[in-house]
């Protein structure tokens, strides 16, 4: 009866009372797909449009399906894969000497206390010099050739890969360290199992910093005596003020600008599975 | 093995932690070291495993440890400390990796002490698919496969909620009494203590001395929550702990 009766009060009551507002909304990224997708179709949309009608005149942007042939032209000339695979080259080699060297020497920088005491100082006076600017030395270096491409890539990749990397190192969890010793664990198994697993992530996401920048670079590197690649080929149009054929340079190396992001993220998902 | 400490005394700076502790862990035993927040319980555990050194006295190993013993002195930890990167059996064989080991006996090893706490069905799976009472059983299990002379706990069950707590503290009650292992148990929880320790040790606040030790002769078997002597004991040690609680609760920490 009594509990009934409650009940009864229960309902009788809700509708006199004032339902509580909602106010935990907002400030949470959610994941909207295709908003990216249809931004660029907009301002696609509105170059073409814009080109088309006369009120953005040919001289101050390139209409986007002129840009489209002249990509067309440039693959079906054979001439797209003769500056790619150079500037590809270039790329994978100035990257891959500048990351294992950067990885390496970050590693150190992270183990031992005098590498890091006579390192750093050095790593931070190298980072911040605009890499181009010693393009002439490189030259002077590593001759007019290759060597000096390769040399400005790796560079230029190799302070950000450092950094990223001590960093990385010294975020590893000392409580899982001394884990490690308190099992009598060898020094080298230690660094082997603990340490580089743990400064994985950070490793990666330094990565993508220095992938970056090697794209950059790649326009700097092929600026001297270079007759094919990416960025020889964006350099010739620039200083024929060649709109069309400057935005399709520009195009390639953002797609490869993304491919390498793409390629890093699947990376990521394979060595980090562990990660909550 | 036996330990004896010997008058150790530690400083950080001009900041004396802990002051002439002297004490003796006997083989097959628990020894309980409970004490208010801040007394150096923890820190005289890592000196009782060479984990860090003490500023004056020393730790001595009397005897020595069974010859398939591969860490005489072994940690269980508060936060667990399992490799996030790899699964419970790998996390295990981690441990016996740089023995002489082959694969088979590494094997061996971790699917005894996978079935003693009762893992086996969980040997794939990464520690962030498990519950924080199964992580702590890893840590246990991997303590266990180096067959350690002396276990050392640093608040293993503190990180628990308190029904997982009863769960690991039964567990651990049997592992202790199929086979009897010497152990240095730090908490500061008080139940806990009278529930595993043949031997309590009571420190006072910072810097940390021995208060007073208290043997508990009733066998771990015949003890449950609820037993007078047990209560009693409890009781004792919270009129000995309650004043020094209280004032290290009002000090300002020292950083």
């Amino acid at each position: 009866m009594t509990s009934k009766g409650a009940v009864e009060t229960d309902t009788s009551t809700a509708p006199t009372g004032k339902p509580v507002v909602f106010r935990g909304k907002g400030f949470k990224p959610v994941p909207r797909p295709w908003v990216g997708v249809a931004v660029f179709i907009v301002l696609l949309a509105i170059a073409e449009w814009g080109t088309r009608s006369g009120w953005i005149s040919a001289l101050t942007l390139p209409r986007p399906s002129d840009v489209l042939l002249t990509f067309i032209e440039l693959f079906e000339s054979g001439l797209l894969f003769k500056h790619l695979l150079p500037s590809l080259s270039r790329l994978f080699v100035g990257a891959t000497l500048g990351a294992v060297a950067g990885i390496l020497v970050g590693v150190l920088i992270g183990l031992f206390s005098y590498v890091r005491a006579g390192a750093v100082p050095v790593v931070a006076a190298i980072f911040p010099i605009p890499k181009i600017a010693l393009l002439p030395l490189f030259v002077i270096w590593f001759g007019i050739g290759e060597g000096s491409k390769y040399a400005l890539i790796a560079f230029g990749t190799f302070t950000p890969t450092v950094v990223a990397t001590f960093g990385a190192v010294d975020n590893v969890d000392r409580s899982l360290i001394r884990m490690g010793q308190s099992f009598g664990l060898g020094w080298f198994s230690i660094v082997r199992k603990i340490v580089l697993p743990g400064a994985m992530p950070g490793i990666l996401s330094g990565l993508r910093i220095s992938l970056a920048i090697a794209i950059i670079l790649l326009v700097a590197a092929e600026m001297l005596g270079a007759e094919y690649g990416i960025g020889a080929y964006i350099l010739q149009a620039g200083s024929l003020y060649d709109l069309e054929r400057l935005f399709v340079g520009v195009l390639i190396l953002s797609l490869l600008g993304v491919l390498l992001s793409f390629a890093i993220g699947r990376l990521e998902k394979q060595l980090l599975k562990w990660r909550v | 093995m036996d330990i004896q400490l010997q008058n150790i005394g530690h400083h950080y700076g001009d900041l004396s932690i802990l002051d002439d502790i002297s004490l003796s862990i006997p083989n097959g035993k628990i020894v309980c070291i409970v004490g208010p927040s801040g007394c150096g319980k923890s820190t005289l555990l890592r000196f009782i495993g060479g984990l860090e050194e003490p500023s004056s006295g020393s730790v001595i190993q009397l005897g020595t440890p069974a010859a398939d013993c591969l860490n005489p002195l072994t940690y269980i930890f508060q936060d667990f400390a399992l490799l996030p990167w790899r699964s419970v059996y790998d996390n295990i064989s981690l441990v016996l990796e740089d023995h002489k080991l082959t694969k088979q006996s590494i094997r061996q090893i971790v699917d005894d002490v996978l079935g003693r706490t009762g893992l086996t069905d969980f040997a794939k799976a990464l520690p962030k698919q498990l519950s924080g009472g199964m992580k702590q059983r890893v840590a246990i299990a991997r303590a266990l496969a180096v067959n350690p002379a002396v276990l050392l706990m640093d608040e293993p069950l503190s990180a628990l909620d308190s029904q997982t707590r009863e769960l690991l503290m039964n567990d651990l009650v049997g592992l202790w009494l199929r086979t009897p292992f010497t152990a240095v148990y730090v908490t500061h929880n008080l139940a806990e203590a009278v529930r595993l320790g043949h031997r309590i040790v009571v420190l006072s606040r910072r810097p940390g001395k021995i208060r007073k030790i208290i043997d508990i002769d009733l066998p771990l078997q015949a003890r449950d929550t609820e037993h007078p002597l047990l209560v009693e004991h409890q009781k004792e040690l919270w009129e000995l702990l309650r004043d020094e609680a209280i004032a290290a609760d009002g000090e300002l920490l020292r950083v």
